[in-house]
């Protein structure tokens, strides 16, 4: 229906003017779901944390089936919901698709650069937040052995572990980085009992720490660490209350604040692709009371030196994605 | 023999276990503190009150057109073929083959070569499990269940490994030449001139869900083979006598249903979503089931059971988008319509024999005869039903 398709894009602009006076902004959750205690109820923080600083309202969704993704995005943006932030890669297509049909609407959405006129691309320099936390798992680690655990194999995820074993043999040349994927689809975003077992393996391999970058699988993976004595690193939310003691730190990825960002700068939302690193505290770890008394003055010292020096570019920390490589194993 | 009169077997008993569910789903609304009649007007008006709720009701009717039809074709066989899930993911790797690789001069064409795909897909899928079941006895309820999680393991393992696109994260095929694009309802309303939503929701696999009905009625009942499967449902043993090899209609049955299933795939992968994507089927394979049992496996039963259970999809679709009934309520109330209408049928079927006994009793003999004998209930197998049409 190509003919059909180009006959809608010349009326979309006609047709929605009328109802874009709302102006509420909306967020769409991946299948995942809100409360993952990881990436989505990041996005979820930041909305909320938007709505309490402004008193302002926001609609929300969860998806629940596949069909539902651009009916979803649709009937927001003809609703008047602007802008739309979406969390996660799934979108991508969907988005690709729907969002010339709507030129007044701005859509938001992270971790997939989607190139359209009106759609704000967010991603973030995973790798370099990775960096970080694996000086830390190197320097906490007494066998000189550590571990990563990913969600669901894709690059975004191996970005994540080769900046961290980049971290790793930076402080210790000599160490061993165990690698583990929880699986291919997207239910492994979801299986704490798959990601206990893996913790379990690598604990045995001789890991004594381990850093998670599973979602909701990470569950399990800072439960098992927990269980067994051993250090764990939680992702993208601060994770350090569930296992006080046990968590060394979390790998932030500030998913809250583009959210919030975007919500704050409303139908004014600026397009094009926006990389949030170090630079911008777009990415980071996490220090509070639950983790003080187990992180070291020298540890806080060797990141604020290799944070310092990769924001200056002297550490170029190499990034997966950019050519589906790790220079280190 | 008869106990109740049609209208009453065949209208009655769905609408009363429609009411219960209904009444159930209401009181566990009411229970996390929402409004039940807010939310069954939210799904009424999200479902069949605007252009775009239709087209996705029926979008996914077709689906459960197609699902229905492949357990209800099984059931006239005495096959309980619950592998519809598995068959119809094999029928979207097979449409997704065929618009892959091959240039198609136009989306009609393309339709057919999908159609002839998505089904030779299904029905080989389906065919191992029946060979299984007539030749070496292993019961089709076990191995269609194993069937589906293999059929899942392969779809993962061909998408993760050799369908997906370079550098793509998302593990589905790439899209699909457009101009193999099917012609949507919103699209040809658009065309005429009316202001239609821009979904690809219901495409025109929907007629061809509407033809699947007619052709699946003309063969139960207008063919020697329909009339053999069905025969072969009844009674193994008679059929045999008559000459009916059993292994041959098991094989021949349960293709027609795997391929049914597989038929599902062009409305899903082809028209919606237009690339394959891992779980395209989302359970319509198991809903299937229950709209072959609520239609009373005849193909009309099953496109009307199809309409409603398109509704409760949409319906259920529109209450999480819109209120904050969390998303696992709406499969809780899912799964409730699906136990009064599919599983626990006999639970309102048997009180309303009794009633309808009970009304027939001026007719009985006068009360100083002995008691007429207690209701004796004939054997009820709805789905192996058959009745001259």
């Amino acid at each position: 229906m190509t003919f059909a398709r180009k006959l809608m894009a010349a009326t979309a602009g006609l047709a929605l003017t009328a109802g874009a006076a709302l102006a509420e902004p909306a967020i769409i959750f991946d299948l995942g779901g809100k409360f993952d205690k990881s990436f989505n109820e990041s996005a979820y923080t930041g909305a909320k944390k938007w709505a309490e600083e402004t008193g302002g309202t926001f609609k929300e969704i969860e998806m629940q089936s596949e069909a539902q993704r651009e009916q979803a995005l649709r009937r927001l943006a003809e609703d008047g919901a602007n802008p739309v932030v979406m969390t996660g890669f799934a979108f991508g297509t969907v988005l690709d698709e729907v969002a010339p049909d709507y030129p007044d609407t701005k859509f938001a959405i992270i971790d997939m650069v989607v190139d359209q006129p009106n759609v704000k691309s967010v991603v973030f320099n995973e790798h370099e937040g990775s960096y970080l936390v694996g000086i830390m798992a190197a320097m906490a680690s007494e066998s000189g052995t550590v571990g990563f655990i990913g969600g669901m194999d894709i690059p975004l995820i191996r970005k994540f572990a080769c900046g961290y074993a980049q971290g790793v043999k930076a402080t210790n040349p000599d160490a061993t980085v165990i690698q583990n994927m929880t699986g291919t689809t997207p239910s492994a975003w979801n299986d704490p009992v798959k990601g206990t077992e893996l913790t379990r393996a690598q604990i045995s391999q001789g890991a004594d720490v381990v850093y998670a970058a599973a979602g909701g699988t990470g569950v399990g993976v800072l439960q098992a660490a927990a269980d067994e004595g051993i250090y764990s690193i939680g992702v993208d939310s601060n994770q350090n209350h569930l296992h006080p003691g046990s968590v060394l730190t979390s790998m932030l990825k500030r998913v809250d604040v583009a959210v919030m960002k975007a919500f704050s700068e409303g139908a004014d939302l600026t397009p094009g692709i926006t990389v949030l690193g170090l630079a911008d505290d777009g990415v980071g770890f996490a220090m509070d009371e639950n983790n003080k008394d187990i992180v070291t003055p020298e540890m806080i010292a060797a990141t604020d030196e290799a944070k310092a020096k990769i924001i200056s570019g002297e550490i170029a920390v190499h990034d997966y994605m950019s050519d589906n490589t790790c220079p280190v194993e | 023999m008869d106990i109740m009169p049609k209208w009453a077997e065949v209208f009655l008993v769905p609408l009363i276990s429609l009411i219960l569910a209904a009444i159930l789903s209401a009181v566990v609304i009411l229970a996390i503190g929402e409004n039940p009649i807010d939310a069954v007007s939210i799904m009424i008006k999200g479902s069949v009150l605007s252009v775009r709720g239709w087209g996705y009701t029926l979008y996914y009717a077709t689906n459960f057109i197609f699902t229905g039809l492949c357990v209800a074709v099984a059931f006239h066989a005495r096959l309980f073929n619950i592998g519809g899930e598995g068959q119809a993911a094999l029928g979207g790797l097979g449409v997704a083959l065929a618009l892959l690789f091959i240039p198609w001069p136009h989306w009609s064409i393309a339709l057919a070569a999908a159609t002839v795909a998505a089904a030779a897909f299904g029905a080989l899928w389906a065919l191992i499990p029946a060979y299984l079941q007539a030749a070496r006895g292993s019961h089709i309820v076990i191995t269609t269940i194993m069937f589906n999680f293999m059929a899942s393991g392969l779809l993962n393992y061909l998408l993760s490994n050799s369908l997906k696109p370079i550098g793509q994260s998302d593990p589905a095929t790439a899209k699909f030449n457009a101009a193999f694009d099917l012609p949507t309802l919103n699209g040809v309303l658009t065309q005429m001139g009316y202001k239609a939503a821009r979904d690809d929701s219901v495409n025109i696999t929907f007629l061809v869900a509407i033809a699947a009905c007619f052709a699946v009625w003309f063969l139960l009942w207008r063919t020697r083979l329909g009339y053999q499967i069905r025969a072969f449902g009844q009674s193994e043993t008679a059929a045999k006598y008559a000459g009916i090899k059993p292994v041959r209609i098991t094989m021949i049955a349960m293709m027609i249903s795997g391929g049914l299933a597989g038929l599902m795939a062009i409305n899903t992968v082809m028209g919606e979503q237009e690339r394959l994507v891992l779980n395209a089927v989302e359970g319509a394979g198991f809903i299937g089931i229950a709209v072959a049992l609520m239609g009373r496996s005849h193909p009309f039963g099953v496109f009307l059971a199809a309409l409603l259970f398109g509704f409760l999809y949409q319906g259920g679709a529109e209450l999480a988008l819109w209120t904050n009934i969390p998303r696992e309520l709406i499969v809780v109330i899912q799964a409730l319509v699906i136990l009064f209408t599919g599983a626990l049928d006999n639970m309102v079927r048997m009180p309303l024999e009794r009633l309808f006994l009970r009304l027939r009793k001026p007719e009985a003999p006068p009360p100083t005869a002995p008691p007429p004998p207690g209701p004796t209930r004939p054997d009820h197998t709805p789905e192996g039903t058959v009745k001259e049409a």
